[in-house]
């Protein structure tokens, strides 16, 4: 009964109660946008917008501060929305004017985001230890105000992720087919950029800034070693995305870790678990395990009718 | 210019004859610093099976992608069935099939999925009830019916591009602009590929085919356009098979000859680089995403 004591103790610990559904939220919401990510080779992105929402979190302190909220943080959380939406909006269209220049253009925002936020914390009176807990998470102190914040933001980021996945996933698979077809290619752009800047920020108090990315990404990397469809793949990665965060913030409730710390290692270690068992998982599909296209003769044409043997 | 009673936007024509399906003039394309196509006009009419020939580098990939709208135009006019390029086009009309895509490396997509994008046009941005089966529909239109739960990087090259022409028909499309869809294809799908195409122009469908060589498909074309450094140069009964490879300023771009494979030439006519540079890579050189693969 000990361990069970131990587990009602940990659920009715109020603190515990919030960063538990906090975890929910975010296991579940960053895979979503992190597929389309994956899908588009923009694996990077939301490590990218999560450098230029830390000088969202420092601009959003010194406002706070200048305006007298009471908690001096209190509007960091909105401050790192604003940049990180405005940080994704600029970094769409960098990458759609497709300049080669663009690399170093997303180098600048991303380490000016960084830089910016230690030098305005200075200017807000801070010091740059106020922002470890943004970069690293600090999901234990997460407010009953931001627990709501964060519910608003994942239920939007689930309806646009997943009420619109045909034409995200039709612009993200193949966009000249989708401008093509008439479709709104930059609005279905701009609308996965600004919710992967929403995912960020939601994602922001339990990982932290700076492992954001691993969870968008990590668990759609588990989940597309052992599937061959888009629609499971996110499915497979959501469950995951939960898995890992409410088994590593667990873990911290008796362990003195770092939760974003500690889901991350563990999503990557699912990863080397189900890379290695992989041969074993995907082997129930015959089909794939053998030649993929026992019906195509040769691929090859050769003039004369031969066929040469691969 | 000439064709302005062409370009009044507003009014819809109350006209007994039916518009062309492509209505292009003067069409100029700039990409970087080169005039990829230098005023081409070009007329399909409705029902008619058109071929777009050119050597490596002579714009025609440049020009489809330009009269669908994925590449700007400089200048120029284009109206795709009766209605300027833009929203008002009726997108849901309209079928694209680009030059295959190389591997792709992103998530595993199965091909009812990649099929079933080709159902979203214009404003429609969600799929439509029973999409299911109407994307069954279109694979079965080019023999993959079998292949729906299939993975499209498992797939071999002739049966992606089948996906997406697949993709392309999955709307029952009046106008199908395809880009090449037989180069780098195997024999058995350049076969597939010519007797879907000889069903769908029985039925009245309206075609433009950009090709490298007629091949297989010489039965079906009623006119070629033949482009050279981004003018037409030809505009009527299909030529003599080796004509298009006869030019004298023709060998620079195309130092392969005849024997080149057709392989060889998928990664040429991407038409956003420069020709003679990347000739020599077999694959399409996909250039718009930064990511390493």
């Amino acid at each position: 009964m000990n361990a069970l004591d131990e587990l009602v103790g940990m659920l009715s610990d109020p603190f515990m109660q919030r960063a538990l559904i906090a975890a929910v939220l975010v296991g579940v919401t960053a895979p979503v946008m992190g597929t389309y990510l994956v899908q588009r080779k923009l694996s990077l992105l939301g490590d990218g917008i999560g450098h230029v929402a830390l000088t969202g979190v420092a601009l959003g302190w010194l406002v706070g501060g200048a305006m007298g909220v009471v908690p001096d943080d209190a509007l960091a959380i909105p401050g790192a929305v604003v940049a990180a939406v405005i940080g994704s909006v600029i970094i769409e269209i960098v990458r759609e004017r497709g300049r080669t220049s663009g690399d170093v253009a997303l180098a600048l925002m991303f380490y000016g985001g960084i830089a910016g936020g230690v030098l305005l914390i200075g200017v807000a009176g801070g010091s740059s230890g106020n922002l470890m807990q943004y970069l690293f998470g600090s999901i234990s102190s997460v407010s009953p105000t931001d627990l709501w914040l964060t519910l608003i933001l994942g239920v939007l980021i689930l309806a646009v992720g997943m009420g619109l996945r045909a034409a995200l996933f039709a612009v993200s698979y193949d966009e000249e087919f989708s401008r093509a077809s008439g479709l709104p290619v930059r609005a279905l752009n701009i609308a996965i950029a600004v919710i992967a800047a929403l995912t960020v920020t939601v994602a922001m108090r339990v990982v932290g800034l700076l492992l954001v990315s691993a969870l968008m990404i990590v668990p759609v990397a588990i989940a597309q070693l052992v599937t061959i469809s888009f629609r499971r793949t996110m499915a497979l990665a959501m469950v995951i995305g939960v898995v890992v965060c409410v088994v590593g913030l667990s873990v911290t409730y008796w362990q003195t870790l770092s939760p974003g710390a500690t889901i991350v290692v563990l999503a990557i270690a699912l990863y080397a678990v189900v890379a290695v068992l992989r041969p074993v998982l995907v082997r129930r599909r015959p089909r794939t395990a053998h030649d993929p296209h026992p019906d195509i003769p040769d691929d090859v044409h050769v003039e004369g009718g031969e066929r040469c043997s691969a | 210019m000439s064709t302005s009673p062409l370009t009044s936007p507003d009014l819809p024509r109350a006209s007994s004859v039916e518009p062309p399906a492509i209505e292009a003039r003067g069409v100029h394309v700039r990409l970087g610093s080169s005039d990829i196509l230098r005023g081409v006009d070009l007329t399909v009419e409705r029902g008619e099976v058109v071929a777009l020939l050119g050597a490596n580098g002579s714009g025609k990939s440049t020009l489809v992608k330009s009269l669908v709208g994925i590449v700007p135009l400089a200048a120029g006019h284009v109206r795709l069935l009766g209605s300027d390029l833009g929203p008002r086009v009726p997108w849901a009309h309209l079928g694209y099939v680009p030059q295959r895509v190389s591997a792709q490396t992103g998530v595993p997509s199965t091909a009812e999925e990649v099929v079933a994008s080709g159902l979203l046009h214009g404003r429609r941005i969600r799929l439509p009830r029973g999409w299911r089966a109407t994307a069954r529909e279109a694979l079965d239109r080019v023999g993959l019916a079998d292949r729906a739960q299939s993975a499209v990087h498992e797939l071999s090259g002739g049966q992606q591009q089948r996906v997406l022409i697949a993709r392309a028909l999955a709307r029952s499309p009046e106008l199908l602009i395809l880009d090449e869809p037989v180069a780098g294809v195997d024999q058995p799908s350049q076969e597939a590929f010519a007797a879907t195409l000889t069903e769908l122009t029985r039925g009245g469908m309206t075609v433009l085919v950009v090709l490298h060589e007629l091949g297989a498909l010489a039965p079906l074309i009623q006119r070629c356009v033949v482009l050279r450094h981004g003018l037409v140069v030809h505009d009527g009964e299909p030529p003599h098979a080796t004509a298009a490879h006869a030019g004298p300023d023709h060998e620079h771009l195309h130092p392969h000859g005849d024997d080149a494979e057709h392989g060889a030439s998928a990664g040429i006519d991407m038409g956003l680089i420069d020709a003679p540079l990347t000739h020599h890579n077999p694959a399409p050189a996909r250039i718009d995403r930064g990511a390493a693969s």
